[in-house]
Order: C-alpha cells, then structure tokens, then sequence
C-alpha cells in the first residue's frame, strides 16, 4: 500500500518508488513503519505534515536545556550562538528556559549572520540578503554552542563555523539542531544535541514555524512545489 | 528585492531609489564586517577586480582597494603614471589587454567625462565609475547620503547646500541625484563663475551667498576647490584670488555658531585646510568628515558585492 501512494503522489515511476521503498524498509537505515507513513501521507493529501507540534516542542527544549546544563554547568565558560534568521528565535527560546531553571546563572546569546560566507554566492539568481550579527560579548577560550533550526547538507553550519572564526578562537564548538535531516550530508558536520531526527527526502522540505507568541509553533514538512520559501 | 536594476554602476542617474536603499542596507551589514577583528569575508574569492586609476586618487583608490581586499576579491593595480597609456594605447586597448588576463571587474577613475559609460559599451566586464572627470563620482554620493542617513536618521525633507565649485565637481553632480533620489532638497551656493549655467534645470536652489544659504540648510557639503581644474597660468581665472574665495565662501567656527540650530558639515576631502573650511570647523563635532571615510569602505564592499553577484561563472 506503502509504494502504491508514494508513486502516485510523488508523480514518481512505480519503479522509483518501489526503490525508495526498499531503501527505507532496509535493515541499516532502521526507519519504521510511522516513518514511511510520514512520506506516504504527506503526499497523499498534498499539505504540510506536522512533524513537532507545540506540546512537542515545549518538551524538546525542555530536554534540550538540560541537556545544556549538565554538559555546561552555570555556562561559567560557555555562550550560545543563534544563526540567523531562525536558529536565533530557537536560542532566544532555549535561552528563556535555561534562564527559568537556572535564574542566577549569566547565559551570553548573540547572533550570527553567514550570508556572505557562503559557498553559493554567484550560484543564485539573485544576491541574498544579510541579517545583522550581534556578539556583545568575546568567544576567545569559550565554548561556542552553535544553535540552528534544521541540519540539511551541513553547508550552512560549515559557513557559521567560518563567519565565528572571525570573532575569536574559541576553545571549543559545539552544534545544536532543532531538527536533524538524516543521512543527507553533503559534509561531515554532526549535531551534539539533536531536537528531532527526521528521514526525509530531497524534494520535501523542513520549515520551523516560531509564532509570535509561541501558541502556534510547529515544525512542518513540506513537499517542494508548496513550500513558499 | 535582493539585486542592483543595474550590470555597470555608471552614475547616480541611471540608479533608482530601490537600488540605493539596497546598497544602502548591505552597506550596513558590511560596517558591522568592518568593525569585527577579522574584517574580511570570503564572498568574492573567485573574482578579480582590476583598479585602473588614470587620474591622481588617495582615498577612493585606498577605498576601493580596502573594499575589494575585505571581500577576498583578487586585486591589481594600474596608475596612468606607470603605464603604456603614455606610450600612446587607446583606453579600449587598455582595457582589453588587462580583460585577457581574466579580469572580471573593473574600477575605474578617468579625467574625461563619459569614459566609464563609453567602456561599459565597448568591452564586455563589469564598470565601476570611480569618478570620471567632472561629471559623475557615484560611490562617493552613496557614501555622503549613507553616512548623512546615519546622521540624521533619514535624508527625505532634508535640506542640503553644496558650498564651492560646483562646475568642476563631480562630486556635486552625483551628490545632487543622490540626495533627489532619497527626497532631500538641494540648494548649491558658490561664485558666479563656478555655478554651471541651467543647473536650476535639475531642482536645485541657486545662492551666492554662504550665510544665506546655511541658514536655509540643515547640511552642508563643503567642496574642495579643484586648483588642478582652474585653468593654466596664462587663462582667464575663475575667481581673483585663494585669498578672496576664502573671505567669501570659507566656513568657519564663528558663522557656524552664529545660526541659531545645529547643521552638519560634510566635506568630500582631500580638504584644503584654510581654504574652503577652517581647521576648527573640520575637527568639530559639526562635521561627519571622518565618518564619510569610514563609510566609503563599506559602501563599496556594497557596491561590489552587488555588482559581482550579477558576473556570470566561467
């Protein structure tokens, strides 16, 4: 039943579909049933699938900073890093629940832009568009917590790493992910605290929707031709 | 709206008031890439710009270079001084030699008017006017409203005077399509002689008289007087004397406080100290000199990151 939606839904072959049915069903990749169902039912009905919602998220975060703590005790040695636009909305975020359970402690949050330290320039269309980068504070001998919304090909990470290097040499980089888009890195660049795994394929895409006033936050997938991005 | 309407930055008039609000808010970014301890980004790694300067240039040509080498762009330098333009090659010629050495960009300076827009039709690369004779200078207007935008938080109401010789600037020129393009009103203040005949066709306010004309305005932009531009030993002079230009037209410390507001004072440097702005107005906290040259770096890391976007990968 499984290969029989993703064929006609994805306007793949039966063939293709078959393959990737196949794929998923194998041993080493380890993805269940729900998974697959993921993938088949999103396409099935053609809109987004909620893939975290708000009770979720709130738990994810939850153990997110915890998890923050017990590696970083009172963040003496180390600061948080959002890159722009959403891994700073996810930081703010992790920020206020690390400031709830530890109200004492000093947490340092600064954002960071990447876009002219990517590797696409002049492979777009068009040039993109900077956001601002605010570090009130010195990364040198810190530990840098790099916090972002969704891990893909690791491409955007590796130009975060560049774009800190030039604030200072920090004695230690650390990597959080709200979602982890499994098994389609284009470099290897892994995640230390992990919100979500998610296996999905090229053509869907991952959006984290942060509302205004948290009451509508959710992390959805797409499939490309709706995405509006 | 993320890209230039422009391929060559020719001038201020062929931009419009989109594109100068983009180079304005990528400027933005960029000063804070300046002000970091690593003030370089990789951005333009695989372009190379060729800086052909044709004319005497200190800061533009600093400028420029600072700008390019921030964004890692490859960079080489030609001054007409040292060059096979004295041997008699043909600025086209010029220019082609250098293209085929796999030049993507080229900024240039030149003492005719029209030479940057000439080249943007003749060979196939990018143009940045350095400023071309005494016609257009269009970064340094960019960076005179940016950092004037900095100052005041918007430039549109605004009035501006622009104090010296008119007819030799280009500076001038670009500032007042500049300064029209982000709604402010302009007025130019000089000698007789150095007030273009119809310059009122382009909107601007004519005045001869410097405290007439600060008292109307809430920026003045104080023009260094062109020496080099002033006619050879045996023609007719455009004003008597240095001396007497000075005593006319010359702002000083005194004339400032008389006005009952504050106005910010400008100037496009190198300053003739003495000449157009006494030593104490250009040190005070009137003026946004210092700030201007700040701003010209980040400007034109704008203005090239924009520009080079749009160079098609061989």
């Amino acid at each position: 039943m499984h290969h029989c939606c993703c064929s006609i839904l994805l306007n793949r072959s039966l063939q293709d579909s078959l393959d990737y049915y196949t794929l998923l069903k194998s041993e080493s990749l380890k993805i269940n049933r729900a998974q697959v169902y993921i993938f088949a039912s999103s396409n099935l009905f053609m809109k987004p699938v909620t893939l975290i919602d708000k009770n979720q998220l709130e738990l994810i975060i939850n153990r997110l900073a915890y998890q923050l703590i017990e590696n970083h005790d009172e963040f003496a040695d180390a600061v948080l890093l959002g890159l722009q636009p959403r891994g700073v909305v996810l930081a703010e975020r992790i920020k206020d629940r690390l400031k709830q359970i530890m109200p004492e402690a000093e947490i340092h949050l600064g954002s960071l832009d990447i876009t002219f330290f990517r590797d696409d320039f002049r492979r777009r269309d068009e040039p993109l568009k900077a956001n601002s980068t605010e570090i009130d504070f010195i990364i040198e001998d810190k530990k840098v917590i790099l916090i972002d919304d969704v891990l893909y090909t690791g491409r955007t990470i590796r130009a975060g790493l560049d774009a800190m290097l030039s604030y200072g040499r920090p004695s230690g980089v650390e990597l959080l992910v709200l979602v982890d888009r499994r098994f389609s890195r284009e470099l290897p660049i892994e995640p230390t605290y992990i919100g979500k795994s998610v296996d999905s394929i090229d053509s869907q895409r991952v959006k984290v929707d942060f509302a205004k006033n948290t009451s509508n936050d959710r992390v959805l997938l797409f499939n490309t031709e709706l995405a509006d991005e | 709206m993320s890209s230039l309407s422009v391929k060559h930055l020719l001038g201020i008039a062929d931009l419009t008031q989109e594109d100068i609000r983009l180079i304005f808010s990528t400027a933005l970014n960029f000063k804070e890439v300046i002000n970091r301890p690593i003030k370089k980004v990789p951005s333009l790694r695989d372009i190379t710009i060729a800086n052909l300067f044709f004319e005497n240039s200190t800061r533009t040509k600093l400028s420029f270079e600072l700008a390019e080498k921030r964004l890692s762009a490859d960079v080489v330098n030609f001054s007409s001084g040292s060059s096979s333009v004295s041997k008699g090659e043909t600025l086209i010629d010029t220019v082609n030699n250098i293209l085929s050495m796999k030049v993507d960009l080229v900024v240039m300076r030149h003492p005719n008017p029209g030479a940057a827009a000439f080249l943007s039709r003749n060979v196939d690369t990018t143009i940045v006017n350095a400023g071309d004779g005494t016609h257009e200078h269009p970064t340094q207007a960019l960076l005179d409203v940016f950092s004037l935008q900095q100052k005041l938080g918007d430039v549109a109401g605004k009035k501006v005077v622009i104090v010296g010789d008119i007819k030799h600037s280009r500076v001038a020129l670009s500032n007042i399509y500049c300064l029209q393009k982000m709604g402010a009103e302009v007025m130019v203040c000089g000698p007789t002689t150095l007030i273009p005949k119809h310059i009122e066709k382009l909107n601007v306010k004519v005045e001869h008289n410097l405290q007439k004309a600060l008292e109307w305005c809430d920026v003045a932009n104080m023009l260094r007087i062109q020496l080099e531009r002033q006619g050879g030993e045996h023609d007719v002079k455009f004003f008597p004397s240095l001396r007497e230009y000075t005593l006319q037209y010359g702002l000083t410390l005194p004339m400032l406080e008389q006005l009952n507001k504050e106005i910010v004072i400008m100037h496009p440097g190198p300053i003739n100290r003495g000449v157009e702005i006494t030593s104490e107005v250009a040190d005070s906290s009137h003026s946004i000199i210092l700030e201007q040259v700040e701003n010209g770096v980040a400007i034109r890391m704008a203005v090239l990151y924009l520009l080079a976007s749009a160079i098609e990968r061989n």
